[in-house]
């Protein structure tokens, strides 16, 4: 495959752009995505390129925007919908909940729903608690809906366009902090598989599980932590649902320690479901408790010093890993 | 309807505060004094100000991501609002919120809202709470062209059509939601016809006059006051800046902003109140001179407030503690 640097947007764009050259059934929509070239510029050009039928501008009408894609997609379209804010998805709760998720179990698998829910996720700095929520794991107790967290340009690619290509409906969170971000991407037309976590560092003395934008984090704490001996494991599951445990137990089995890292709040986030499954199919292999680093629980504050403090960073994670030793030595 | 001098001064002190409190805030976000987002209501003062004077003090409002000026026609002050902006621990939520969550329920200001359509249905409940208790009070709703096509809007309608609520739904039409023209987003023209769909009145106003702003909200409250149930009032405007600070208003049509400021509220209402004769040259500078006084107390204060003490971070998201857990 041919790589070159492109940023996080810039393969989102490409994906959706690959799969609407190829698939006229598939068309976004959303609010000012079309001249505005939507308002973190994920689909800017598209507009030119595809036309006002196909990226489509909507009123402000969350509700209508994901229902309305599920109508389309429940008689044969693949629309793709974007929420500019995470934090807007419950403006469409019932819709997502009760329709979208439930349409084809409750059909006797009659619906089909390939709609993909593009959304943003994660604090963009002081934006306040209406807008830096990351409500992945709201809808993990919701059966019937994947969903993705891409942490680099590659995955995002690479999962959207398994996205696309799938039956069933799925949230794609996109983290506004990582769209700048640059990373070597195939030029081709390929997929990642759902349920595969990666393996994003070896390592031998802590399990780093990490989730989306914490991925990053990751990696900058194992590279501080190595100039001191440690060796942190990162993993990223790419999927919350479906998850791989598999990848997951097998890192731990190996180091014996994990933290688990989100920018979701600590209660009831992502991390609680995998420790949980950590608790249940990994315990034999833990030498300490499953350590988790997340956005403490309180909404999202708009004063820098507070927010700084409320949001996990690469810091908290070196101290989770430390506080192993430190454990051990008292 | 003749309006007594003091009045009209009142409205055009009003107008100016907000217009030099967004001009100010803008650039002081710019010098690095204001952390978050602004989306200013350049050029949407005359709905702000004439909607509020219509309102007593114990009358309510609901705002918006765009409520600068709402707040300050309310009777916010701009010292805690800078602060605010300014994420410092004076602020009105203690630096917790900023532009999109400023509230003062002492002044009957229950909240920004950075969800659009997030305030339609409090109002209703405002107002019905005020009705069980057979208060004479309104609430009254600030909100966009945008946000009326959000479901809440008709579900809060329909309450207050069907329970006869005092609430009063004031609509600042810009045109535009975002980068979208109104036109793409509804196929109405004039959007108070939706008030029919609910059986209460709607009216559609220039909502770059303040008078006519503040007679058609004046004539909506009485009728709440009385029992009369809702109003939608439309008021006609266009926002002057970007939908933030920073928008590249790709989106704008030839020649709109240019036709829209030449009716920009502020020295249209100050040249007629020298042609009028209500007020002298002297007097109206000595109005402006004072709001700049204002305005640049409001900068020192938020200027030299301190900021918030990092384990303010945890307190306040409930009011009760339980077997000692606060969360
Ligand atoms: C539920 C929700 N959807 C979308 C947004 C993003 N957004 C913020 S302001 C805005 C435009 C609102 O338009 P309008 O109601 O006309 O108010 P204006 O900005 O013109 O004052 C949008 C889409 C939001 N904050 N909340």
């Amino acid at each position: 495959m041919t790589m070159r640097e492109i940023t996080y947007r810039e393969a989102i764009r490409e994906a959706m752009s690959i799969e609407m050259r190829k698939d006229t059934s598939v068309f976004l929509m959303g609010e000012d995505v079309g001249v505005f070239g939507g308002v973190w510029g994920v689909s800017e050009g598209m507009l030119g390129e595809f036309g006002a039928e196909r990226v489509r501008d909507t009123p402000i009408t969350e509700a209508a925007i994901i229902g309305a894609g599920l109508g389309a997609a429940m008689v044969g379209m693949r629309p793709i919908v974007e929420i500019m804010f995470g934090d807007f998805l419950m403006c469409a709760g019932d819709q997502i909940v009760n329709q979208v998720a439930k349409a084809r179990f409750m059909s006797g698998g009659k619906a089909n729903v390939p709609l993909v829910i593009r959304v943003t996720t994660g604090a963009p700095g002081s934006a306040a608690a209406q807008h830096s929520q990351s409500p992945e794991s709201w809808f993990m107790n919701v059966p019937g809906i994947k969903i993705v967290c891409p942490a680099t340009p590659a995955d995002a690619k690479g999962l959207l366009l398994t996205a696309l290509r799938g039956q069933d409906p799925v949230m794609f969170y996109e983290h506004k902090m990582l769209y700048g971000e640059s990373g070597a991407v195939p030029e081709e037309d390929f997929t990642v598989p759902f349920g595969q976590a990666a393996v994003v560092r070896e390592g031998s003395d802590v399990t780093v599980i990490a989730v989306g934008i914490m991925v990053k984090k990751a990696l900058e704490a194992a590279e501080a932590l190595a100039k001191e001996g440690i060796s942190l494991e990162v993993i990223d599951p790419r999927t919350l649902v479906p998850l791989d445990r598999e990848t997951l137990i097998r890192s731990v089995a190996k180091t014996g320690r994990v933290v688990i890292a989100h920018e979701a709040h600590e209660r009831g986030g992502p991390g609680a479901e995998i420790a949980a499954v950590l608790a249940s199919d990994a315990v034999e292999y833990l030498d300490g408790p499953v350590l988790r680093v997340a956005a403490r629980n309180v909404p999202l504050p708009y004063s820098p010093v507070l927010e700084n403090y409320v949001l996990p960073d690469a810091a908290d994670i070196i101290k989770a890993v430390r506080s192993f030793w430190a454990q051990k030595g008292a | 309807m003749t309006q007594g001098k003091e009045f009209l001064l009142e409205i055009y002190r009003r107008m100016v505060l907000v217009r030099e409190f967004e001009l100010r805030a803008i650039e002081e976000r710019r010098r690095g004094l204001i952390p978050g987002f602004i989306h200013s209501c350049v050029g949407q003062e005359a709905s702000a100000v004439g909607a509020c004077l219509a309102l007593r003090k114990e009358d309510v409002i609901t705002s918006t991501h765009r409520g600068h000026g709402h707040l300050l026609a309310k009777g916010g002050e701009p010292k805690y609002m800078m602060a605010e902006l300014a994420a410092k621990a004076p602020g009105y939520c203690k630096g917790r919120g900023g532009s999109l969550h400023i509230s003062d329920f002492d002044l009957g200001i229950l909240g920004a809202n950075g969800i659009v359509g997030g305030g339609f249905p409090a109002a209703a409940g405002a107002a019905l709470a005020f009705q069980m208790r057979k208060e004479e009070r309104v609430a009254l709703c600030f909100f966009g062209d945008g946000a009326i096509n959000e479901g809440t809007f008709h579900e809060a309608a329909n309450l207050a059509g069907v329970w006869k609520l005092p609430v009063i739904f004031l609509l600042e039409n810009n045109l535009y939601g975002e980068g979208t023209p109104q036109d793409q987003a509804s196929p109405l023209e004039d959007l108070a016809i939706r008030a029919s769909s609910y059986a209460f009145p709607g009216v559609s106003v220039d909502g770059n006059d303040p008078l006519a702003v503040y007679e058609a909200t004046q004539e909506a409250v009485a009728r709440a006051r009385k029992g009369g149930g809702a109003t939608l009032v439309e008021c006609k405007t266009y926002r002057f800046r970007g939908h933030y600070e920073g928008d590249p208003q790709v989106y704008r049509k030839p020649g709109e902003m240019a036709e829209w400021m030449k009716k920009d509220p502020i020295p249209t209402f100050r040249e007629k109140l020298l042609k009028d004769k209500t007020a002298s040259e002297n007097e109206v500078k000595a109005v402006e001179d004072g709001i700049r006084q204002v305005l640049d107390e409001a900068v020192a204060f938020a200027t030299q407030a301190p900021v918030p003490q990092v384990e303010e971070a945890l307190a306040g998201v409930y009011a009760d503690t339980h077997n000692g857990l606060v969360f």
